[in-house]
């Protein structure tokens, strides 16, 4: 159906001037939770003179509106990022705010038209990207991308960022989100208790199990995984296929491929994996934890293998004993046919910052995120919480937990042959709902490899044959 | 004096009818109208789509499962809730033998007056993260306690295992809602004349016959009260759920208000989790109708 160019707010007029509506009635209906359409009203943005010092063209004056998620990283990062840029444009007033339920608080804002400049979109409150690109609700960031770095003379933005940043941030080839945080997605355990029983992380499949077979002898469950979010466990399947079958695997997935969930790479990786629910190798009652928990019976030894990403080591700070020394590993190399290398790990940037579309003050915005991608910027960030940031090299000389330490040499090892797949930003449900509930019935041993990528395979099925959930392609 | 009565009316209905109707059926009434839309939430853009949401939300099988999942509450919740309710509110009030002849609770039925009616005073989130740690396959009290009498056996994953998660979230509906139902059915008993029950005891009647054929007929008005309660809370549930399992495994306790919130929030699709609310008001308000009308009895007057 073609877009309704009868705004309400004219039929109101209308009707409200032929007598039909009483003014009280048609003060009430015109406040609608839908908002009102002012397409054709002129933004009004803020904008500056464009010099070598400001290649973006901000007024130096102009306020600068910021909503920041306040979690694991907390908001001091932030407002180190805030003062930097204060620095710059000392008359520009920089109003921050830091909250906990993004969609909440923002969800009015964007529909009246009134959006802050700056949002730092994450959490369990995150809007769907995919959503917010779709509704043209997002600056374009290629602008950004193209202006000279602050502090890295001679190169342009786009050139001082870890490979994959920008992908991860593209919708249809288009950058709208700066993903500002490196997570390195594997397989974790303890250092330390590795040490004390003279393990050693297992580099090939078989040896995974052989090395099961003894932890368990040990008196230890192998593994344990974030039960009522079983997809945390969907990340080593895919990363064991992609390592098999190449990039493809991830590509054709993404790009909801018919079959892409059955290939044969993810057949023979769901089949290898089910090694681990078959011989009982899960620690006992992990489907009914909630990630918390079975993070926290990992820490207390009680598992040696988990999956999850490298904000792993802040999230279980408070948890995990002194000397725990936790590593992440790769996924184990199912045999010499593999595409990729045992090194390979899956990298990609992540926790999303975005400029609003309708921003009065969008170079701002992205002013901001330029100070932010400015090697001091980004130092400071790593320094403050202990997370890698999309700089290259920013990590250099930065002292890191021990975690972290073992993520930048993952990732140093793994170098062009890390991998990703972007489906969960595309289609929040497919993962979020879909595979997650078919990754918890395989887990527990409820279903069969065969049916579990089959459940997989009907819900990316679902998604690519509903009209109402726009279709990105990745190439 | 009379000429004087309609302007005071006016001045203390008025403004609460018009916060109502601000901020009560306004929104309800947008709601019919952006169910009709396709619109996403995140800008003022959308189209008209006529019927379609109520089409797709008929072939949604996470819907129907979900509605499923409700029709069961609605049956199980209030008829377990009620009996149970009954049962404790009758030896809190008339149960005790003890008095030759007085009609009084069962020995020490003020303590656990209190004991019932302390869930009511948790907010439902409080009483969701209590149970799901009561819950925890590992660690966690009901295991532990099965472990401990030696019933290793019955030891379940509860939550994390879709043959018994349903169940696990309904035992915590019904230990959350029970208190209540307690109080209010204790309070309707004592508007019973003493002399029923003495009579009733007199003529040797069991705890069992006095509750089936003096006290269900004369709290007949206050049971209907709490059917139709019951009945909208089993056909909500979705504070608790969100909590405790938010929907799984495998949305074997998904509820449709947890649907709702998932287009809305999750996947930013207000004008269909419009629809479903929708669908949800004309099935609640249909069942309260029904209820009160299938419930209806003649009324015992008793002075």
């Amino acid at each position: 159906m073609a877009q309704s160019d009868l705004t309400r707010r004219s039929v109101l007029r209308r009707a409200a001037a032929a007598g039909v509506l009483a003014g009280p009635a048609a003060g009430l209906l015109s406040s609608c939770a839908l908002g009102d359409d002012d397409s054709g009203e002129s933004t009004g943005k803020y904008e500056g003179t464009v010099s070598d010092k400001n290649p973006l063209g901000v007024k130096e004056d102009a306020p600068l509106d910021i909503v920041i998620f306040n979690g694991g990283f907390g908001e001091d990062y932030a407002k180190a990022h805030e003062a930097m840029y204060k620095e710059t444009y000392p008359k520009a007033e920089v109003k921050h705010n830091a909250v906990v339920e993004i969609n909440t608080e923002l969800q009015p804002r964007f529909v009246d038209g009134t959006p802050p400049d700056f949002v730092n979109n994450s959490g369990a409150g995150q809007i769907p990207l995919g959503g917010l690109v779709e509704q043209g609700a997002l600056a374009d960031l290629t602008p950004l991308l193209d202006a000279p770095s602050l502090d890295v003379p001679g190169k342009k933005v786009r050139d001082t960022l870890l490979p994959g940043t920008i992908e991860a941030g593209s919708f249809d080839g288009k950058m709208y989100v700066l993903n500002y945080a490196y997570t390195a997605y594997g397989i974790w355990y303890s250092t330390k208790l590795f040490e004390a029983k003279g393990w050693e992380y297992a580099k090939t499949w078989d040896e995974h199990i052989a090395l099961c077979k003894k932890i368990k002898a040990a008196g230890i469950a192998p593994w344990t995984y974030q039960g009522k979010h079983p997809r945390y466990m969907s990340w080593p399947v895919i990363s064991t296929a992609i390592k098999l079958g190449g990039p493809q695997v991830a590509m054709a997935i993404d790009n909801l491929e018919p079959g892409a969930w059955t290939s044969d790479a993810m057949k023979t990786a769901a089949d290898a994996w089910y090694q681990i629910v078959k011989d009982k190798y899960i620690l006992e009652g992990s489907p009914g934890l909630d990630h918390k928990q079975s993070q926290t019976e990992w820490c207390n030894g009680k598992a040696a293998f988990i999956s999850c990403g490298s904000w792993l080591e802040s999230e279980q700070k408070a948890v995990t004993p002194p000397d725990f020394n936790m590593s992440i590993a790769p996924t184990p190399s199912l045999g010499a046919g593999d595409k990729l290398p045992f090194e390979a790990i899956r990298g990609t940037a992540g926790e999303p910052f975005i400029v609003p579309a309708k921003a009065k003050n969008e170079r701002g915005g992205m002013e901001l995120m330029r100070h932010m991608l400015s090697m001091k910027g980004a130092k400071d960030f790593t320094g403050k919480v202990s997370s890698l940031s999309v700089i290259a090299g920013a990590a250099d000389g930065v002292s890191l937990p021990f975690g972290l330490t073992s993520v930048t040499k993952a990732l140093a090892a793994s170098g062009s042959n890390g991998f990703n797949w972007i489906y969960p930003v595309y289609y929040r449900k497919l993962e979020r709902e879909l595979v997650d509930a078919a990754c918890g019935e395989f887990f527990s041993g409820r279903t069969t490899p065969a049916e579990f990528l089959a459940a997989c395979q009907k819900g990316a099925d679902t998604i690519a044959a509903d009209s109402s959930f726009k279709k990105y392609k990745r190439s | 004096m009379r000429h004087g009565k309609y302007p005071l009316l006016a001045a203390f209905l008025l403004p609460p009818l018009a916060l109502y109707g601000y901020f009560v059926l306004s929104p309800y009434a947008q709601s019919f109208l952006i169910a009709t839309t396709n619109w996403q939430g995140l800008s003022s853009k959308y189209d008209f789509v006529g019927l379609d949401n109520f089409k797709r939300l008929f072939k949604d099988e996470y819907v129907w499962n979900a509605l499923l999942n409700n029709l069961w509450l609605l049956v199980l919740l209030p008829l377990l809730t009620i009996v149970l309710g009954l049962f404790l509110a009758t030896m809190l009030n008339v149960g005790g033998r003890g008095g030759r002849g007085a009609v009084t609770g069962v020995r020490g039925s003020s303590i656990y007056k209190i004991i019932y009616f302390a869930p009511q005073m948790l907010s439902v989130s409080i009483v969701g993260v209590l149970w799901m740690e009561v819950y925890n396959p590992r660690g966690g009290l009901l295991n532990g306690a099965l472990r401990a009498v030696g019933l290793d056996g019955l030891a379940q994953v509860w939550l994390g295992d879709p043959k018994y998660a349903f169940w696990a979230v309904l035992a915590v509906m019904i230990w959350a809602n029970v208190g209540f139902y307690v109080v209010l059915f204790g309070a309707a008993m004592q508007s019973v004349p003493r002399d029923i029950y003495e009579a009733a005891a007199l003529d040797g009647a069991s705890r069992t016959t006095t509750l089936v054929k003096i006290t269900v007929p004369l709290l007949w008005d206050t049971i209907q009260v709490a059917w139709v309660y019951l009945a909208i809370i089993a056909l909500d549930g979705f504070a608790l759920i969100h909590v405790m399992t938010r929907g799984g495994p495998n949305f074997s306790t998904d509820v449709v208000g947890l649907r709702l919130y998932t287009e809305a929030f999750g996947d930013y699709k207000w004008g269909y989790a419009s629809a479903i609310g929708v669908v949800m008001f004309f099935v609640t308000l249909s069942v309260t109708v029904l209820s009160l009308r299938l419930t209806r009895r003649e009324r015992i007057e008793h002075s």
